[in-house]
């Protein structure tokens, strides 16, 4: 194999790919309103998100498995603890911060952040993830 | 060998911006590993959430420093003329710095996006494509004037194209979280297992032309076949993304397929390599080099590669996604492939810009250097495996809770912070032999 030929693989390798790349990107977006619930997606949901990356969750926990592995997996949080549970959670928080040994720093959130974030969570369980977690405990 | 280009100075103080950056992001690693293991250091001042996206906007900086670094370096001695603009390539460093650290202070003090590694507050992230497109710019102009044109500045034009484009999707911040993710990982995918590696390879290629002396040709095909296989398998590889997140179960298929070959490019790499160095009729004085630069392969092999390849197949994935497996292979992938190369380039470039230039001083402190740095990352890599070994077990397979987990995994916290301490001193010693010693002896 000379130069020229192995440049004309990497451009015929190239647009075979990213031909079939978009064309299953497509099938992914046309899958979405099934798999995440979109008609569900509410405005308290799409606040919720908003707190969520205010404080930047994801650079402590994980969501869907995406994150940094230093605090709890959060996609099935409201299936494993109960809304009430995780409304106590950010309740505090929101006063003190939470937690003994890894603590959640304290975060300005109002009552509209609070409702909205357990409207986010409990969409986000609702996300079809092709059974992950393996199991309750994330 | 000395410059040959007067606009290739240019090139020093992004080396010299990038090494600041790399121990301001090893000082914050330190920082995260302490607290894995005493939770309460540091906070709430700086608590985990903001150091851990310090640590990595900084080496995502750094990393793109050393990338324009190196490319003002080769480009003039591969086009066969000067840098269109050596003001442009000043402003851009500055607006660069200055960008990028206002970004890392801001983290200090809360301001932040939310997305995992693009945290850049919305200004920050239109101050960024404007000193890629800048930069860009000035690369495309240098390559027009010069007398030459060669497959190593396209691959690195082509990879610098890539970087600004898939960037774009930053931008993109739909409500729905499934679709977020699915373009996020447009921006990290694509750029770290995508046009990253083309970037890479060109500047592998350079430095394996330049310290063996063999053919241009040979080492230009060995390149296209790099990067052929890098989209190839890397493209359609996003798909190992893709597994869990509320996107189809093809994916679980296709992402196996492709993934698992991934790491073909990086064993091309290797061969590439051995074989220029094989074919070398002389032996390079700059050891040194030679070392980051067959290193990189092998380390990047070993990262990406083969801690990739453990587990990317979705039927282990299924347990270890999202543990601390990932950190374990992001960390041996990243600094074999990304830091290594860069730290490859300055290696060869910077002799050759000091004044009196081209003179190899001795090279123990930078030897060892290499050694220890290299061989700590490898043992952080293991230390991580270990712990993501048990938390897969742990907490997947018994379904043992998160905290209860984490419990059982501190022996591996202390020995990454163990071997993260020993990294910081190989790094110690190479800044004192890049700064302290080497300077005095190249008066």
């Amino acid at each position: 194999m000379n130069k020229a030929s192995a440049r004309n693989m990497f451009i015929g390798a190239t647009v075979i790919v990213s031909a079939i790349f978009l064309y299953m990107t497509v099938l992914s977006i046309k899958a979405m309103p099934a798999r995440a619930n979109t008609p569900q997606l509410t405005e308290e949901v799409a606040w919720g998100k908003k707190v969520w990356e205010k404080h930047a969750c994801i650079d402590c926990h994980t969501l869907m498995g995406e994150g940094a592995y230093y605090a709890p997996e959060l996609v099935n949080v409201i299936e494993r603890r109960g809304e009430a549970y995780v409304r106590v959670v950010l309740e505090t928080a929101a006063i003190q911060g939470w937690g003994t040994t890894r603590k959640m720093p304290q975060f300005d959130l109002s009552k509209k952040d609070i409702d909205s974030l357990v409207e986010f969570f409990k969409w986000m369980g609702k996300i079809e993830t092709s059974n992950w977690p393996p199991n309750i405990e994330g | 060998m000395t410059y040959k280009y007067e606009s290739q100075r240019v090139a020093f103080p992004y080396f010299v911006a990038a090494l600041g950056l790399f121990a301001a992001q090893i000082l914050f690693g330190i920082v995260i590993g302490i607290q894995y293991l005493a939770p309460d250091f540091l906070f709430p001042a700086i608590p985990f959430n903001i150091a851990r996206m310090i640590h990595i906007n900084l080496l995502v900086v750094w990393i793109i420093f050393g990338f324009m670094g190196s490319a003002y370096y080769l480009l003039p001695e591969e086009v066969e003329g000067e840098i269109y603009s050596v003001k442009l390539a000043w402003l851009h460093f500055w607006m660069f710095l200055v960008g990028g650290a206002t970004a890392i202070v801001g983290y200090l003090f809360r301001w932040h996006d939310g997305r995992e590694f693009l945290e850049q507050p919305f200004i920050i992230k239109v101050a960024i494509v404007i000193v890629v497109l800048m930069f860009i710019f000035n690369m495309v102009m240098t390559m027009i004037k010069g007398r030459r044109r060669t497959s190593i500045t396209i691959v690195l034009l082509i990879g610098f194209l890539g970087l600004a484009l898939f960037y774009l999707f930053a931008f993109f911040k739909p409500d729905n979280m499934v679709m977020d993710k699915y373009f996020w990982w447009w921006v990290v995918h694509m750029w770290v297992e995508g046009v990253w590696e083309l970037i890479m390879a060109a500047i592998l290629s350079f430095l394996l032309i330049k310290l063996t002396g063999v053919d241009r040709e040979v080492a230009e095909k060995w390149l296209y076949i790099i990067i052929g296989l890098t989209f190839l398998t890397g493209i359609i590889g996003t798909g190992h993304h893709y597994y869990w997140i509320g996107t189809p179960e093809f994916w679980q298929i296709w992402g196996a397929w492709f993934s698992a070959i991934e790491v073909l490019p990086f064993v091309a790499m290797i061969a590439f390599s051995l074989r220029m160095v094989s074919l070398r009729s002389r032996k390079h004085p700059n050891g040194a080099a030679l070392h980051w630069t067959i290193g990189t392969a092998i380390v990047s092999f070993l990262g990406a590669g083969v801690l990739g390849f453990m587990h990317t197949l979705p039927q282990i994935n299924y347990y270890t996604h999202g543990t601390q497996m990932t950190a374990s292979h992001g960390h041996l992938a990243f600094f074999g492939a990304y830091a290594m190369i860069v730290m490859a380039m300055a290696s060869y470039a910077v002799p050759n810009l000091r004044r009196k230039t081209g003179e190899i001083m001795s090279q123990k402190a930078e030897i060892f250097a290499f050694w220890t740095m290299v061989i700590s990352m490898v043992c952080i890599a293991l230390s991580l495996t270990g712990a993501g070994v048990v938390q897969s077990y742990l907490q997947r397979v018994l379904a043992t809770s998160y905290m209860e987990t984490q419990s059982h995994m501190g022996i591996f916290y202390g020995m990454r912070l163990f071997f993260g301490a020993t990294f910081t001193l190989g790094f110690i010693v190479y800044l004192y032999d890049f700064f302290l010693l080497k300077r005095a002896t190249s008066r």
